[in-house]
């Protein structure tokens, strides 16, 4: 069984270590939040103006002046600190926060992620993604392996406006985890998900990489 | 000391618009957004618009009353997916649109409102947002020119204030407003609490009175939710 969205987000969750500054992209990566290990103690950043992102509120707790980037309402934790956008990108572009956890469109074999645009439909803004990918230290991609029409999203060369040049560290799918020691370098396939075959992910992966099980 | 205490949003706004102006509008979603002055904005009748703002707003709330009155002209944002009017006129070719990465929206801003003409950065580098800007390389890395912002008027929301402009947010509404209130020719900002001479600690001001020209006490806040997330209480 290839991992479901809640596997995927599961499996990236270990890429956390313990002390991590941390930003989560909006959709599956969120997930990623409910599968922190016991003793590893990371701080959520939310690229509206919060550091130290705690849980949903209870209805009690719903304050409309506490929003986090996906514009849902959030509560705050005694390690909290809330700053305006452009310390938040200070942050982020200054190369502060540790790891970013994005989800994407496409990935290419050198690393370069289009997650925003679609042309000739209707776009909608990068938001922050660029900023994340330009300046945070490690970049975590969590994707369905392949589009709808089952055609690889992981390519030799992306076809969509790039979000950023060579920037993505580690490809989680549902099918397993590709990572690079560097930028620059070629991804390994490090891990597979469970009863998925090399045969199949080679199958389904456009890209090129190497086997490092 | 000069008086910068106004009565209401129509009132602070008076002699300050006119047709084609640039509007810098604080909040990110519906968060801390300028309630009162979008309102006031709109009754105005002020056409030809160019907004900067993180967001459009939606549909019925926040910059989509603008929209539908058709007062914009050209948005700056870094996001407008939330907003359906939006959409009809920027596909039908009624309204321009420029998309700015956020923190690059964000530092324009803080660069314009710090005099500061320009600056490199990152982000964008290689992807739609570089073209057409210079490229310079810094120690092995490439990196593009954005160019500061000033608005010939920006309209904030902050929690509290004192007489003086003194200003105070509250939790992620502080977001876009404390750069905007430094970029605008004319900043006029909507509180909720109006306090006393004093009463602010100096320590804890986010914005200081220097970028504030008008000031007034916002009525009826509707704070709207975007995404009303809840958790189920722990039995």
């Amino acid at each position: 069984m290839p991992w479901n969205r809640d596997g995927m987000a599961a499996r990236a969750a270990k890429e956390l270590q313990d002390g991590f500054y941390v930003n989560l992209g909006i959709g599956m990566p969120t997930l990623v939040a409910n599968y922190i290990a016991e003793g590893i103690d990371v701080t959520l950043q939310s690229e509206n103006g919060m550091l130290g992102m705690g849980p949903f509120p209870t209805e009690d707790e719903v304050d409309a002046d506490l929003i986090n980037a996906g514009k849902q309402t959030i509560t705050q934790l005694r390690r909290t600190s809330y700053f305006s956008s452009a310390d938040s990108f200070a942050m982020i572009r200054g190369g502060h926060i540790d790891l970013s956890i994005l989800g994407a469109m496409e990935v290419a074999e050198n690393g370069d992620l289009a997650n925003w645009m679609i042309p000739g439909k209707m776009v909608k803004g990068m938001g922050g993604a660029m900023d994340l990918v330009a300046g945070v230290k490690r970049i975590v991609v969590l994707m369905d392996h392949t589009n709808k029409a089952g055609e690889s999203k992981f390519l030799k060369a992306c076809t969509l406006p790039l979000t950023g040049q060579g920037v993505v560290d580690v490809v989680i799918s549902d099918l397993g985890v590709f990572e690079r020691p560097a930028k620059g370098q070629t991804f390994r396939l490090i891990e597979l998900a469970p009863d998925v075959t090399l045969d199949e992910v080679a199958a389904k992966t456009e890209a090129r990489y190497e086997v490092a099980l | 000391m000069a008086n910068k205490l106004y009565d209401d949003a129509a009132s602070a706004l008076q002699g300050v618009l006119f047709d084609g102006m640039t509007v810098m509008s604080g909040g990110f979603g519906l968060c801390g957004i300028p309630e009162n002055l979008i309102a006031a904005l709109r009754d105005s009748g002020t056409k030809g618009l160019t907004v900067i703002s993180n967001n459009a707003g939606v549909d019925d709330f926040g910059l989509g009353l603008l929209l539908q009155t058709r007062q914009i002209a050209k948005m700056i944002s870094s996001y407008v997916g939330e907003n359906k009017e939006f959409e009809r006129q920027y596909l039908s070719g009624e309204l321009q649109l420029e998309f700015n990465p956020q923190g690059t929206l964000a530092e324009r801003i803080r660069a314009g409102g710090a005099g500061i003409p320009g600056f490199y950065t990152k982000t964008g580098v290689g992807t739609l947002v570089a073209e057409g800007k210079e490229q310079k390389d810094f120690g092995g890395e490439t990196y593009i020119l954005e160019t500061g912002l000033v608005a010939d008027l920006s309209i904030v929301k902050a929690w509290k204030a004192d007489p003086y402009g003194n200003l105070v947010f509250r939790k992620t509404a502080r977001n876009f407003n404390p750069m905007m209130a430094t970029a605008g020719k004319v900043t006029v900002v909507e509180v909720e609490e109006l306090v006393g001479p004093g009463e602010l600690d100096p320590d804890h001001i986010h914005t200081p009175g220097i970028f504030v020209q008008r000031l007034f006490v916002g009525k009826a806040y509707v704070k709207r939710i975007e995404q009303r997330t809840i958790r189920k209480e722990a039995a």
